[in-house]
């Protein structure tokens, strides 16, 4: 063939494509991280996750977010702890009790699948709408119910994933030794353990990082977080707020807060990383 | 009955119980969404408030024009930069990438998967903002502040990779080795096989990574809201600002309580949203099941 050459010249030219592609699509994960290091390191100080906003903290004098990184712990604990016990059982049903393959496992997974997309402004906009429907304000416990929905579907569809992974062998001998579902559901929980903590981990990471569903229902506050029906702080809206000041420290703590976030989202990545190649010698 | 037998069953029902109160809520929240909306629908008809491009809610003017034109702008611009980049990028993990290679990306896209849309915004205020106010816009000669669009649309960009390139890649990998080898021996070069035997087979995969990157981008709210200016207008331009729905439900929402329909049309945004994203990420999660069966 005489365009051999150029065939090859092609196939050189599409793979450094590709490689370029690649390095871009990797590089922008370090990018980002990398800018918010770089711009939020400065501020980052003691003061700033150690204290509450004391008076004049919007134009740049003295406190710190404590408040916010409070809150959002408290709020994103909670909405995965709900979730997990909502969201394990549904899964442990679809995949035990359900007879596998029937219209209700695959719609019911389905319907999962299509609700794990569904935006967090959603959620935030109907339960706003039904607080002020039945004369609830902005609170803690808005947030808590809105972020619970949207961390139910995560849950559901990763244990979901874990079940799927256990031998259906295992399943029968069980049943065959005489035990009921509910006794071979609770060994199987115990096998995916490592499973499960990832998924806790996962919707953690979904609930402390979500800003349009808190925006709404949980409001904001400059106080500790004492009570579950007051507004509280949360650490996304303390830095969508800071950032959106003209005043440039104040600015600054966003960038730092944001730094605060970043730390936050790693650690739980790296755990989940960790526990999830523990599974994965769990395997048989 | 056994005792066993009787926890058993207990465990069934409260099980069942749970699973048919969270479907019911889903459908709750579909028929508040819809009631809320009928007061909105009732006062101007649904083709109105859908083409009309006037928002002015002072004088009950409720026109969605700018905001779903502002959401298909920056959609469609994070598409154009996204799905090249990402069909090129997995096919090059699945096709070229040594297994240690893929090991160590697969997981840094779940990073990028878990970075908070809060922390994009950040990053596209900080970065990509200045970048086109500063250098890209002046040499093309335009005068812009940087929020527009096209932040937006970069920003959406970035935040979509993750789940493309992991459904890219599990759809990739389905592809039967015998046809890339009858290919292979048939003389095609590496790059022939993966444009016309690869890509090809794995067309309906693709797609339905790319619709689900879609759906992801028209509810994404917090990150575009921080970088594309949010100004009702239809974008003529790569430079100009836009307002996506997603934004509007999340910067009026609270305020709205004083102006009759506007509560009313804010939920008519947060339904059409709900109904599209539900929509496409229906399709595309029918596409990728009947794909898993197939590959089994």
């Amino acid at each position: 063939m005489s365009n051999v050459k150029s065939r090859l010249r092609k196939e050189k030219i599409a793979k450094i494509a590709m490689q370029l592609s690649g390095m871009a699509i990797t590089g922008s994960l370090f990018f980002i991280v990398g800018t918010i290091l770089y711009k939020g390191l400065p501020y980052l100080s003691w003061e700033m996750v150690s204290q509450s906003p004391q008076g004049g903290f919007y134009i740049g004098k003295e406190g710190g977010i404590f408040n916010a990184i409070l809150g959002s712990l408290y709020l994103a604990t909670v909405s995965t702890a709900l979730a997990t016990l909502i969201g394990i059982p549904i899964s442990i049903y679809l995949n035990m009790y359900v007879k596998s393959g029937s219209f209700l496992e695959r719609a019911c997974k389905l319907l999962f699948d299509v609700l794990f997309g569904i935006p967090s402004i959603v959620y935030g906009a109907i339960a706003f709408s039904i607080m002020v429907w039945i004369g609830i304000r902005a609170s803690l416990l808005g947030g808590i119910i809105t972020i619970t929905l949207l961390t139910i579907p995560i849950v559901v569809r990763t244990i979901d994933e874990l079940l799927k992974t256990i031998p259906i062998d295992l399943q029968h001998v069980t049943f065959s030794l005489g035990s009921t579902r509910w006794e071979t559901a609770k060994m199987f929980l115990r096998y995916i353990r490592p499973g499960i903590f990832t998924a806790i981990l996962l919707a953690f990471g979904r609930a402390i990082g979500d800003v349009a569903g808190v925006l709404l229902t949980t409001g904001f506050s400059d106080n500790l977080p004492k009570y579950i029906d007051e507004p509280s702080a949360t650490l996304p809206l303390a830095i969508f707020f800071q950032l959106s000041s003209p005043i440039p420290e104040v600015q600054g703590r966003a960038y730092a807060s944001a730094l605060v976030l970043t730390f936050i989202i790693l650690i739980i990545v790296i755990c989940t990383h960790l526990l999830a190649s523990k599974q994965q010698k769990h395997k048989i | 009955m056994n005792w066993r037998l009787i926890k058993d069953k207990l465990a069934e029902r409260s099980f069942a119980l749970l699973l048919l109160s969270s479907v019911v809520v889903i459908f709750l929240i579909l028929i508040g969404l819809t009631m809320k909306s009928v007061p909105l629908l009732r006062a101007e008809s649904l083709l109105t408030v859908l083409t009309d491009s006037v928002w002015s809610p002072l004088k009950g003017n409720f026109g969605f024009l700018p905001f779903i034109m502002g959401t298909i702008w920056v959609t469609m611009i994070s598409l154009i930069i996204a799905v090249p980049l990402c069909v090129l990028a997995s096919v090059y993990l699945v096709e070229y990438a040594s297994e240690a290679l893929r090991k160590m990306v697969l997981p840094l896209m779940n990073v990028l998967a878990a970075i908070p849309p809060v922390l994009y915004g950040v990053w596209g205020v900080l970065f990509v903002v200045p970048i086109l106010s500063d250098y890209i816009a002046p040499l093309l000669g335009v005068n812009t502040t940087g929020y527009t669009v096209f932040a937006g649309g970069i920003v959406l960009a970035v935040m979509i990779f993750p789940i493309m390139i992991s459904i890219m890649v599990e759809v990739l990998q389905t592809i039967p080795q015998e046809l890339k080898a009858a290919s292979l021996s048939l003389g095609a070069t590496k790059w022939e096989t993966i444009t016309k035997v690869i890509l090809v087979k794995a067309k309906p995969g693709i797609l339905a990574a790319i619709v689900l990157g879609v759906s992801r981008a028209f509810g994404e709210t917090v990150a575009v809201l921080m970088v594309c200016g949010n100004i009702p207008q239809l974008p003529s331009s790569l430079f100009d600002a836009g307002y996506p729905l997603p934004a509007l439900i999340a910067n009026n929402f609270g305020e709205m309580m004083s102006i009759p329909l506007y509560d009313s049309a804010l939920m008519f945004a947060a339904l059409l949203l709900f109904v599209l994203i539900f929509g496409f990420n229906l399709l595309s999660r029918i596409i990728l099941n009947r794909l898993e069966e197939k590959a089994q």
